[in-house]
């Protein structure tokens, strides 16, 4: 372990020599204008061994992952697999992890992760879970914040382009998914040059079990092939509405660019889930045979398993009325964004010089009032003019989300003019405006979209960054910056590099999660079918060509540590029980020559690597996660004889001599 | 990740040292840190033969240890003060075996030394307050108390797990070495 750490103890004084001998100064100041650096310094400064205020949860975005960190230093702390498979936890290469990345598609080891959407009690975030959607492979998953792990994922049929997802309601009764690419459902082989005709888009909703937080596919509308991009659910006098933007209403298959940019307005679709929940109880709806899979991590067994789903009940507006309203909103939005009261609907026209903001009290009267404009297969226009509470005039260039403080401001930011614009509820004016770098796209005050923010902060989540970072060739890091938001103007204090594209984000007081935190797995609990208790239960047992190996780790060895009589081609499980009961104790296992990732093991935990040696020889094995000053002597040998070999089974560990 | 605390002591103690040579001479000494360090004398007492005295009195010649006055150790940690009845209790002990079988056997076995140091006749080396204190608060015992810390030393540097168990677990597991 000296030897390890050699090249660090060398190099450390030798930096500390560097910049005590000449005072380095990089920063080309930029452009940027931070008022009073101290003054900015000190307001993100977290002591050595002191807590951050909030976590903030950030999608990956391309990465398919979620990233954690504090606020207001912007520290990473962690980063949760998801949609991607990490070598570096072994998700999606242990055997107990494989099957949450199981689609109707096969095994998918990637996705592209948009929105994380805090579960929310009574409106307001309650740090219990954590959701977020995959584009790609139309799918949401869930992650528990007790343990920071994904626990389960579902795929959405009659889906392409999950984007507009997984908002939650106000109290986690549903979550909610659309489809930004329409396409022919059911699938079938059909040109686009149909697309108006044969396309269509589906609006899913998603109950969530208010206990087990497990989410079910309830129902789905079908709607007009449009490209149903963000959403929000409504709250307060709008509990029990979905809000959907559309794009391409002009309904156009190729360069989208121009050809889906013609229209003056849009449409935000207003769902009334609540109505279409109750036509399904009382068993109204289409069952439409899909196929797509549920995979539920079971916390007992700690083994993630898969059920294939075969059905799913759809609504089709012509047949049921008032399920589902449009909106006319300029031009092409892209968020749409519901105050904390749940009054206003902001529609963020991604092209539109204006922000137009419209009131659920006038949308609910001109619904009573059939104050329809038209209607488009089934569904009614409501017209422009009853439903808009106010525009907020020419606040930027390219709206494209909105967040929210407690004292009925909101902030706007704008991809194109590269600001964030804070702005007055009710009177619509323009209170004041900040630079960001560059090219803002989603924001985040924490709880900025539900009943109750903290408005401290606004986060701007950047795409990109050019000249703000040391370079790292053609592609520079992503960013998020913070900004103070406590004041009358708001006050950037730091940027900090995250990792994938920060896409969208939340933030949550840390006081919130941290007493649910969990520190380490019971054994007693422990349920999985390979797991053992104790070093004695240890052991090796063969199955034809099949090799299970019962292994437990503790600081510092494995039992069994040495292993033979296995052959070339046996298919080897390594089950390992990581035996300690202590917080922050992982342990990791490793074998040479597996054509698969390393095992990384929570205390208490069991979890299974499948190996199949491929030539006659002895492999060693080791502990990969620096657990003790023995951490180096944290290993063991697997002597492998060559196919058909008869040399028996045997293992141990340690021999009496040396004890 | 936790490192052992004495590993982090001795990689800042490598580092001061390394920092202080680089700044005394600028380069030229290339002794490792790891010559530098003096690793404390291991009294490498092996414990089955540790003797017990029964006047209380340490024997100038057989050396002084830190084991010598064990009877007054009660360790550092939330146990204080704890009578043992005259009597082992049977059911107890047998939940206590069951405790130790589960979070303990991956480094003790009861009757020989492996890992760490077998429980057998423990209390005739050590207070039941001692063991407890041990089981519950293992990471500031082998900081601070000085049996503890010797054994570290004696033991290879493995750490003593700290298994979270309940004070009324460590009970039950103290009564289940009275048994062996």
């Amino acid at each position: 372990m000296y030897k390890k750490m050699l090249p660090l103890l060398l190099a450390l004084p030798l930096l500390f020599f560097i910049t005590s001998c000449s005072e380095y100064t990089g920063s080309k100041g930029g452009p940027q204008a931070i008022s009073g650096v101290a003054d900015a310094a000190s307001k993100v400064y977290v002591p050595p061994g002191k807590y951050d205020e909030f976590y903030l949860f950030t999608s990956g975005g391309f990465n398919g992952q979620m990233g954690v960190y504090g606020l207001p230093s912007g520290r990473l702390f962690r980063v949760i697999p998801v949609f991607s498979v990490d070598a570096e936890k072994g998700y999606g290469f242990s055997e107990e992890t494989k099957s949450l990345l199981m689609t109707s598609y096969g095994f998918m080891p990637w996705d592209d992760a948009h929105h994380p959407e805090l579960s929310q009690t009574d409106g307001i975030t309650d740090g219990r879970w954590i959701f977020i959607n995959g584009n790609n492979t139309p799918r949401i998953a869930r992650i528990d914040l007790s343990t920071f792990e994904t626990v389960e994922t579902i795929e959405i049929p009659n889906s392409a382009g999950n984007h507009g997802s997984p908002f939650t309601t106000q109290n986690t009764e549903y979550v909610i998914a659309s489809t930004r690419f329409s396409v022919p459902i059911p699938q079938a082989d059909i040109s686009t040059k149909d697309f108006a005709t044969r396309y269509k888009g589906t609006i899913t909703m998603l109950k969530v079990d208010p206990n087990t937080g497990e989410m079910s596919i309830h129902f789905q509308i079908l709607c007009p092939g449009f490209d149903y991009d963000k959403a929000h659910c409504g709250k307060g006098p709008s509990h029990g509405w979905a809000f959907f933007t559309s794009y391409n209403t002009e309904q156009a298959g190729t360069l989208k660019e121009i050809e889906a940019s013609q229209n003056d307005k849009d449409y935000i679709a207003a769902v009334n889930w609540k109505k279409a929940a109750e036509y399904i109880d009382a068993g109204k709806g289409e069952e439409m045979t899909v196929t797509y899979y549920h995979n539920i991590m079971d916390e007992a067994t700690q083994t993630a398993t898969s059920r294939v789903i075969k059905s799913v009940k759809v609504l089709d507006p012509l047949k049921y009325e008032g399920i589902i309203y449009y909106l006319p909103t300029p031009k092409s939005p892209h968020g749409v964004d519901v105050d904390p009261s749940g009054e206003y609907i902001v529609g963020n026209g991604k092209l539109s010089t204006d922000l137009t903001v419209h009131s659920t009290t006038r949308m609910l009267k001109a619904i009573e009032n059939k104050a329809y404009e038209k209607v488009i297969d089934g569904i009614p226009v409501l017209k422009y003019d009853e439903i808009v509470a106010g525009v907020v005039k020419q606040p930027g260039l390219g709206p494209l989300h909105t967040e929210f403080d407690e004292k009925g401001n909101a902030y706007t930011s704008f991809f194109i003019s590269s600001e964030i614009v804070k702005w007055k509820l009710g009177t619509w004016e323009i209170l004041d405006r900040i630079p960001t770098y560059y090219s803002i796209g989603h924001l985040c005050v924490p709880g900025g979209d539900s009943r109750k923010p903290w408005g401290k902060y606004v986060i701007a989540l950047n795409k990109i960054t050019k000249d703000r970072y040391l370079p790292t060739g053609p592609e520079l890091t992503q960013s998020a910056q913070l900004i103070d938001i406590s004041g009358e103007k708001m006050q950037l204090l730091l940027d900090f590099p995250t990792v994938g594209e920060p896409h969208y984000a939340q933030a949550i007081p840390a006081d919130k999660v941290m007493p649910r935190t969990k520190k380490f797995y019971k054994l007693e609990e422990n349920k999985h079918p390979h797991a053992i208790k104790s070093e004695d239960e240890a052991k090796v047992v063969r199955d034809g060509k099949i090799v299970h190996v019962y292994m437990a780790s503790i600081r510092s060895h494995f039992t069994p540590d040495n292993i033979e009589g296995i052959r070339v081609g046996d298919e080897v499980y390594f089950h390992v029980t990581n035996m300690e009961q202590d917080w922050d104790v992982p342990h990791g296992f490793a074998i040479m020559g597996a054509q698969n990732a390393e095992l990384l093991i929570m205390p208490g935990q069991t979890r299974t690597l499948k190996w199949i040696p491929q030539n006659t020889g002895v492999y060693p094995f080791y502990c990969t996660d620096f657990c003790s000053a023995l951490h180096q002597e944290m290993q063991g040998y697997v002597v492998v004889s060559p196919q058909g070999s008869n040399k028996p089974l045997k293992w141990w560990t340690g021999s009496d001599n040396a004890l | 990740m936790h490192i052992q605390s004495t590993f982090t002591f001795i990689s800042s103690l490598g580092l001061m040292l390394m920092a202080s040579a680089f700044f005394n001479g600028c380069g030229g000494n290339n002794e490792s840190p790891t010559q530098k360090l003096q690793a404390p004398a291991a009294v490498a007492e092996d414990e089955e033969e540790e003797e017990t005295h029964s006047t209380g009195k340490a024997t100038e010649t057989a050396g002084a240890s830190v084991y010598d006055n064990w009877y007054t150790n009660k360790g550092i940690g939330p146990v204080k003060n704890l009578t043992l009845s005259a009597e082992i209790d049977q059911a107890l002990a047998a939940e206590g075996e069951k405790i130790f079988k589960e979070k303990c056997t991956s480094c003790h076995k009861p009757d020989k030394r492996f890992i760490g140091p077998a429980p057998k006749g423990v209390l005739e080396r050590r207070t039941p307050e001692w063991v407890m204190n041990m089981i519950l608060n293992p990471e500031k015992m082998v900081k601070e108390d000085p049996i503890a810390k010797q054994l570290l030393l004696d033991y290879n540097l493995s750490p003593m797990a700290n298994q979270n168990l309940t004070e009324e677990e460590a009970r039950k597991v103290l009564e289940y070495f009275r048994t062996l």
